[in-house]
């Protein structure tokens, strides 16, 4: 066991997912490259955020960590836990430590399964004590998060949405993970309902020492809940650091212009005039640039910037930034 | 405002269920003048998309109907109108976007092909000369290569653009009122802010008023200049954008602006806990005789369990429908 990881819960190394490539009946397949060389490590019962657009490679990289999609290389360990490398039994019962909560609290849940078993599967698929015991734990898990005991024979559609949400983080608990992975886990629901499972979230987080990895593109949220924040494009770590840096000094020109795009109550129509605006979509990660991702999209690109590719480099106390010009 | 282009007056819109009447709207007034946006907030069941589907003269019928009250479009009454009359006023004068972009958009037709139909429908005019509009429609809404696009079948374009061509389609026939139901909410923040700057550049070179329909309160911060925000199918406070969001008076007003982690520049390094609106949005079946937010409201009284309160004046010309707001302005 390295030094890195006793007190890290979750390392992750040069994580590279890609999907396609081969050959195919008419021609080679192209390759989609979602995420790209990713590393970071999440400290026990912290929360480490990872921001960015509808294909950054957030929720790949989550899914990847959960072994839910195919890892094509790099390193990902839980503790003395090597995840990325365990298969068939072992993964199953590894995946114990870490659980997932999904975004859409409608379809994650099996609406012919009373609230009770929903919570319960987890136990009984991992033959975690007896069956009173078992019972016991779920009517436990149900207080934990706010939920009444006897709610527990009801089935998903007679819950709102939020009361959803709390079975999807009762039935991530069941198993006592380290290590929750939350995927957008508030986005689906309406904004007076995010504060209340945002705040069940940090409760459960003090009471039960959890470590959250935590995927949004909702910066406020991000901000909240986050202690350390990754913001990603393309498939790679443009910019990292802790909550407060990120915000009150970002380098990277895609976290400003990222930033600058969320209105706030705080604004105004006057001011909203005066920001950078990104143009256009992200360029495809098919056909990805040879220089820096952002680069055809980035206000201040120069030449330099289509031909090398920025390392993401440590610019003091951890503030981790891959651009050449900052 | 003097004058408002678009005026919706005490409307009421009751839906027949199988567990007894909803009233969907209960007494919406509203109004909105030229050039202006107004943005109208709350959460998901408080009437939003309703009052739009009202003004434009789409409420299911059956099981919904307009019981009461008056919508009127320069003066002229929309409400009991025909089907065909009303069908000429949408896309005309009052065009709509929608949340969705990709479900909205037919798959089978291109882009310019939707575009111009509402242009051929509305104007009379011949394919050539409404492809032709189609193709500026899309220039103006800051698609590239617009002459190519045109050509080109939702699937093909990106969730932004499909969202432009929706703008494209409802600003064609150049409405005066344009009524946006959460266009960005599928979008991302980067193209969220390049659509919002697209709304609000067409609004100044058209001077169409435009109803933004949205759950953000900062997006109502930055665009618009009035605000009402609805709750269980009533107005609870409405006014001008900077009195309500620096002076909000109703609870769930002063909730929807709190218990949202808004960005902060300066983030303070020890976090808070979340202010929170307890419960969740009462069925409009089951609404009582006192004011709907009551049971979700810390600061209630006994008199907001047995009456509902009505919109009333405050000293900065904003409008509340709050009995606690009510006893503390009359102290």
């Amino acid at each position: 066991m390295s030094a890195g990881s006793r007190n890290s819960a979750l390392v992750v190394e040069d994580l590279k997912v890609h999907f396609g490539g081969g050959s195919s009946l008419f021609g080679p397949k192209p390759t989609v490259h979602a995420v790209d060389g990713v590393s970071f490590s999440v400290p026990a019962g912290k929360t480490f955020g990872i921001v960015g657009e509808s294909g950054s490679g957030k929720t790949t990289t989550a899914l990847a960590i959960m072994r839910l999609v195919h890892i094509t290389a790099g390193r990902v360990a839980l503790g003395d836990t090597p995840i990325g490398e365990l298969e068939g039994e072992d993964l199953r019962a590894a995946r114990r430590q870490f659980q997932i909560v999904f975004q859409d609290p409608y379809s994650s849940l099996d609406p012919r399964k009373r609230a009770g078993e929903i919570v319960r599967e987890p136990l009984d698929l991992m033959q975690i004590g007896t069956r009173a015991e078992r019972e016991a734990k779920v009517a436990e898990l149900f207080e934990q998060v706010g939920l009444r005991p006897e709610q527990r024979v009801l089935f998903p559609h007679q819950f709102s949405g939020g009361q959803r949400q709390r079975l999807g983080l009762a039935r991530a608990l069941s198993t006592e993970p380290d290590l929750i992975v939350c995927d957008e886990p508030v986005s689906a629901l309406d904004v007076a309902i995010q504060a209340q499972i945002l705040n069940l979230m940090a409760r459960l987080q003090r009471e039960l020492g959890l470590t959250y990895l935590f995927i949004s593109h909702d910066l406020g949220v991000v901000q909240h809940i986050c202690d350390e924040i990754a913001v990603m494009y393309l498939g790679q770590i443009v910019e990292q650091a802790d909550r407060v840096t990120l915000f009150n000094n970002p380098q990277h020109p895609y976290t400003k212009a990222l930033l600058a795009a969320v209105p706030t109550v705080h604004g105004n129509k006057r001011d909203r005039r005066n920001r950078t605006r990104l143009k256009g979509d992200p360029p495809s990660p098919v056909n990805l640039p040879t220089g820096c991702r952002f680069a055809s999209r980035c206000p201040i690109a120069e030449v330099r910037c289509s031909k090398v590719a920025p390392p993401l480099e440590d610019r003091g106390d951890g503030h981790k930034v891959s651009c050449l010009l900052v | 405002m003097t004058h408002p282009l678009l005026s919706v007056e005490e409307v009421v819109v009751d839906f027949e269920t199988r567990a007894g009447k909803a009233r969907v709207l209960d007494h919406v007034s509203l109004e909105v003048a030229s050039g202006e946006i107004l943005g109208i907030v709350g959460e998901s069941g408080c009437g939003k998309s309703m009052t739009a589907l009202s003004i434009m003269g789409l409420v299911p019928d059956p099981p919904g109907k307009v019981t009461s009250g008056s919508i009127k479009l320069e003066g002229r009454e929309l409400v009991g109108l025909d089907h065909e009359s009303l069908r000429r006023i949408r896309g005309k004068d009052i065009g709509m976007i929608f949340q969705e972009p990709m479900t909205s958009l037919n798959p089978v037709f291109t882009v310019g092909e939707q575009i111009a139909e509402s242009i051929r429908l509305h104007e009379n005019a011949s394919p050539k000369a409404a492809m032709a509009r189609a193709v500026e429609m899309l220039r103006s809404v800051e698609i590239p290569e617009p002459e190519m696009r045109a050509k080109a079948y939702p699937h093909q374009l990106s969730g932004g653009m499909r969202q432009r061509v929706m703008i494209a389609i409802a600003l064609a026939c150049r409405p005066r009122v344009l009524i946006a139901d959460e266009p960005t909410t599928a979008l991302d923040a980067t193209v969220q802010a390049q659509i919002f700057d697209l709304l609000q550049d067409l609004q100044s070179e058209m001077g169409t008023a435009i109803i933004l329909i949205t759950h953000d309160m900062g997006a109502i911060a930055e665009l618009a200049d009035n605000v009402a925000v609805m709750y269980a199918g009533r107005v609870v406070e409405k006014g001008r954008v900077e009195t309500v969001l620096s002076a909000p008076e109703h609870p769930y007003t002063k909730g929807l602006i709190t218990c949202v982690p808004h960005l902060e520049p300066d983030p303070p390094i020890e976090r808070e806990v979340l202010m929170e609106i307890p419960g969740v949005v009462p069925a409009l079946t089951e609404l009582g005789v006192g004011c709907a937010f009551a049971p979700r409201c810390a600061e209630k009284i006994a008199q907001c369990e047995s009456a509902k309160p009505a919109l009333r004046a405050s000293p900065d010309a904003h409008l509340t429908a709050c009995w606690v707001a009510e006893q503390e302005a009359g102290r």
